[in-house]
């Protein structure tokens, strides 16, 4: 290695007093760390810390953009405050490659996947058109791209979420890098998906020595992945040390506050509410099915699923991305109409939407409308149901709003006003304007970050308790499905695998599938992490 | 039918039910025109007798449907027309007889087409380097003086009238600077090179005014394209901004460019008046406002089919290739 001879012992990445300013807003405050090389440092942090705007920093991808960047940056030799645009392109993608976050839209959809890794190639080497796209090839053979050959000839639309992900390392990978960025580079994806990534990244660098800077909001992820962690919060180091002593025994209350929002997979539910008797059944559906498309096009979204909700429990729903968990959740509130089967509402079949049973969306900010007040928002199931009186309608929705913990002033505030966090209370406010028995949720807590995301649940749990709510809890995330549920549904293709009590279905799984999900999950226990890695390499997927 | 070649197909067959149905419209609302056509046809001299005959001639006391229907008939299959003393064959694709001058409307298009082809196909050439190559500048000089002064001229581009800018040219280039001879216009086939010469005043005025339209949107696109994810992709690996520019940004603004493109090549086939009228080219413009003038039925209806054949071709043409510029559209 030339250059490990060169500077033996110089790090890799050098940050000394890094501050980036856009505006007023000071995004990075005084942020110091040094990653040796081959070794993995995670910054960890929750959404406006600052941990992406120190990933850009370090490509210099603020230049020209109008953002202040002050303090020291040195990563592979290459003073980036102060090197001329010409070194800097070298660097990036050559010396220091980037995975970013969306794989879909961080490839250029109108070109072949091999055409856009062999054009990064060619911008770092002198390689010809046919020896870039044979190097494509092999980057994404390595990355475990079945039929490197001809799916290098597919466009980014062609391939899976997993799969695009993996194309973004090969092209990371194209020029031999010291240094990979990686920028929350699995969080959109599924949780089997994300284990498969998780381990990639750790092969390859066991193989090559590459250093990684990992981004990412996921403890978990972290503790799957690096040595060592730096707590991010406004722009700030809170703490920083090895990936067991942070995770395991963390010295600022801020971490501790972190890791203890985090939803564990591996602990039962803190309390349940399930009521000792069997309750009597409100929701029930029996043999729905859902088709889309018609002939050789149809797919079954949803295909022969039954099931019982109780007055006053949890049932998650659990699944991966198409798994056909929320067309489920649409057709128990009956947004959906079913293609074959019923849903029974107290016993008597219903056909279109239900007063009684209500709707919590994912996204809170498309969820809600943002031309109108969120008092209006929360209002409209009242004037829906009829009610005309207007200083009652005001006088409920300030009620609801005080019920899910925002302020009754707020009636005349827009949604862009609020945090994710209270949107998705306004979102709730909504659901309970109608006065309703059962309230599907369908990932109401995948946008939020994991301090708000423990708010917003025990807020659920709060409401079900005092409101005698039934909750059907729709998600990806088996941790989160795990501390609210019940009873608990994994779905897979359309059908559900695996139903029964929540801890039964967790510690024992009988399903192999469930079981896959299972050890997908990112252990917080850097060593546990390790353990299931190797145990995921015999699960292999099927 | 799946595939490409089932996608080609539907949009075919897509394409002629259009047209069906707008030439039922055309019919209909071109014949239930008030005005009596006979006396307009036959002159103001024509007796009340003579006025009858030529109605008979024309099957203007048919019912409406049944002269649809002889007005199909002379499209697929041909049709003989007896003027009184004489008859005369049309042989299919037969639009009918001009009423002023028994001319066949066939014929008429025929001879007029490819003035108005060579005028259409000659400007989009123009409009579209003028266009593309202004809107790509503005962008690679983003921010600049440059950006500010070209989005200043295309949009002085887009408010100035054919007639205007044509003039213009018309007065300083043949006039004062006598670089080229007032346009006159000469068949491609009789002499490229003069055809060339003489039509380039009539295709720098149209397309200095559409490259205007095209300049704005092939920046608009770019720009557009510059602020998502994966031109970010590939300036975190080092690619420049050449590359960004003419490999990433310019190729989002391909899609865009075909469907307008599409629309104005079609319509500009049915005739550009202003500019046929203005440098005197005898083109499909030209014969519809004569037509119309007098009431010559026959002749605006088949030229308003012709241009809305056009105008269907030319976008079930862009349909294919926006499909092919943009493989995540779903063919259906």
């Amino acid at each position: 290695m030339s250059e490990a001879e060169k500077a033996p012992s110089r790090s890799l990445v050098e940050v000394t007093d890094l501050t980036v300013e856009f505006g007023e807003l000071r995004a990075v405050d005084r942020l110091s760390f040094r990653l040796q090389r081959g070794a993995a440092l995670a910054l960890v942090g929750e959404s406006g810390s600052g941990k992406s705007t120190v990933a850009a920093a370090l490509l210099g991808l603020h230049r020209g953009t109008g953002a202040r960047v002050a303090g020291a940056i040195e990563v592979a030799g290459v003073d980036v405050q102060e090197a001329p645009e010409q070194t800097l392109r070298r660097l990036r993608g050559g010396k220091a490659a980037m995975v970013f976050q969306d794989p879909l839209s961080s490839l250029d959809p109108y070109y072949a996947i091999g055409d856009q890794i062999a054009e990064v190639y060619r911008v770092h080497t002198r390689a010809s058109r046919r020896a870039a796209r044979a190097r494509a090839v092999e980057v994404l053979d390595r990355v475990g791209i079945p039929d490197a050959v001809r799916r290098s000839r597919s466009r980014p639309h062609e391939f899976s979420g997993g799969m695009r992900q993996r194309a973004l390392i090969a092209m990371a990978l194209a020029c031999e890098p010291d240094l990979l960025i990686a920028d929350e580079p699995t969080t959109a994806l599924d949780v089997t998906v994300q284990a498969q990534i998780l381990d990639l990244l750790h092969t390859l660098r066991e193989e090559m020595g590459t250093g990684l800077l990992l981004v990412t909001h996921d403890v978990g992820v972290a503790a799957e992945s690096v040595d060592e962690v730096l707590v991010m919060r406004h722009g700030r180091s809170v703490e920083h040390g090895p990936v067991s002593a942070v995770l395991g025994s963390p010295e600022q209350p801020y971490t501790r506050e972190l890791l203890g929002a985090v939803p564990r997979v591996d602990v039962p539910r803190a309390s349940s509410e399930a009521p000792e008797e069997p309750a009597a059944v409100v929701l029930e559906a029996t043999g729905l099915r859902r088709e889309f498309g018609r002939g050789k096009r149809a797919l079954t979204a949803v295909d022969d699923v039954s099931l019982t909700i109780h007055r006053g429990e949890t049932l998650g729903i659990v699944g991966e991305s198409g798994s056909g968990k929320t067309t489920l959740g649409r057709m128990l509130v009956g947004l959906l109409e079913p293609t074959a089967g019923e849903v029974r509402y107290d016993g008597h079949a219903r056909v279109g939407v239900n007063p009684a049973v209500q709707m919590v969306f994912q996204d809170p900010v498309s969820s809600l409308n943002p031309r109108r007040s969120v008092g209006e928002s929360i209002a409209d199931p009242l004037r829906a149901r009829g009610e005309g009186d207007e200083r009652r309608v005001r006088g409920r929705v300030r009620e609801l709003l005080e019920r899910v913990g925002l302020e009754a002033a707020h009636y005349d505030r827009y949604p862009h006003e609020f945090s994710g966090g209270q949107r998705q209370r306004v979102g709730i406010a909504r659901a309970l304007a109608a006065d309703p028995r059962v309230i599907v949720c369908d990932e109401p807590v995948s946008a939020l970050d994991v301090t708000t995301q423990a708010h917003v649940i025990a807020l659920l749990g709060e409401l079900q308790r005092e409101l005698g709510l039934a909750l059907v809890f729709v998600a990806h995330d088996l941790a989160v499905v795990r501390q609210v549920s019940d009873r608990v549904a994994v779905m897979r293709r359309g059908r559900i695998v695996e139903e029964g009590p929540a801890d039964e279905v967790y510690d024992n799984p009988q399903d192999p599938y469930t079981k896959q999900l299972l050890a997908a999950v990112p252990a917080l226990d850097p060593q546990i992490a390790a353990q299931r890695r190797a145990a995921r390499r015999e699960l292999a997927v099927v | 039918m799946t595939g490409f070649g089932g996608f080609i197909l539907r949009r075919a067959v897509g394409a002629l039910v259009t047209l069906f149905a707008l030439s039922v419209i055309i019919y209909v609302v071109f014949y239930v025109t008030p005005g009596n056509v006979a006396q307009i046809t036959c002159g103001p001299r024509c007796s009340p007798a003579q006025v009858q005959q030529v109605a008979g001639q024309l099957h203007l006391d048919d019912p409406l449907y049944a002269r649809y229907w002889h007005f199909l008939q002379g499209l697929f299959v041909g049709q003989d027309y007896s003027t009184g003393t004489s008859v005369q064959h049309c042989s299919a694709p037969c639009l009918g007889l001009s009423y002023q001058s028994d001319q066949q409307v066939t014929e008429l298009i025929l001879a007029k087409l490819p003035v108005t082809a060579s005028l259409a196909l000659g400007a989009m050439v123009l409009w579209l380097v003028i266009g593309v190559g202004t809107g790509v500048l503005s962008v690679w000089r983003r921010g600049r003086l440059t950006e500010r002064l070209l989005t200043t001229l295309t949009l002085a581009g887009m408010s100035t009238p054919v007639f205007v800018i044509g003039l213009v040219l018309m007065i300083v280039v043949c006039g004062q600077l006598e670089l080229l001879p007032f346009p006159q216009y000469v068949a491609f086939t009789d002499d490229p090179e003069q055809w060339a010469w003489n039509l380039l005043l009539p295709w720098l005025s149209l397309a200095l005014i559409e490259s205007a339209t095209y300049a704005r949107l092939t920046r608009a696109s770019m720009l557009e394209t510059l602020a998502e994810d994966h031109v970010r992709t590939f300036r975190a690996y080092g690619v420049g901004e050449r590359g960004i520019i003419w490999r990433h940004a310019l190729r989002g603004a391909v899609a865009p460019l075909i469907a307008v493109n599409a629309n104005n090549i079609g319509v500009l086939f049915g005739g550009a008046v202003l500019t046929e009228t203005l440098f005197g080219l005898p083109g499909i413009g030209q014969e519809m406002v004569e037509a119309v003038k007098v009431v010559d039925l026959p002749v605006v209806v088949g030229m308003v089919l012709v241009t809305g054949f056009f105008v269907v071709l030319a976008n079930a043409v862009a349909d294919v290739l926006y499909a092919v510029a943009d493989r995540r559209v779903v063919l259906t």
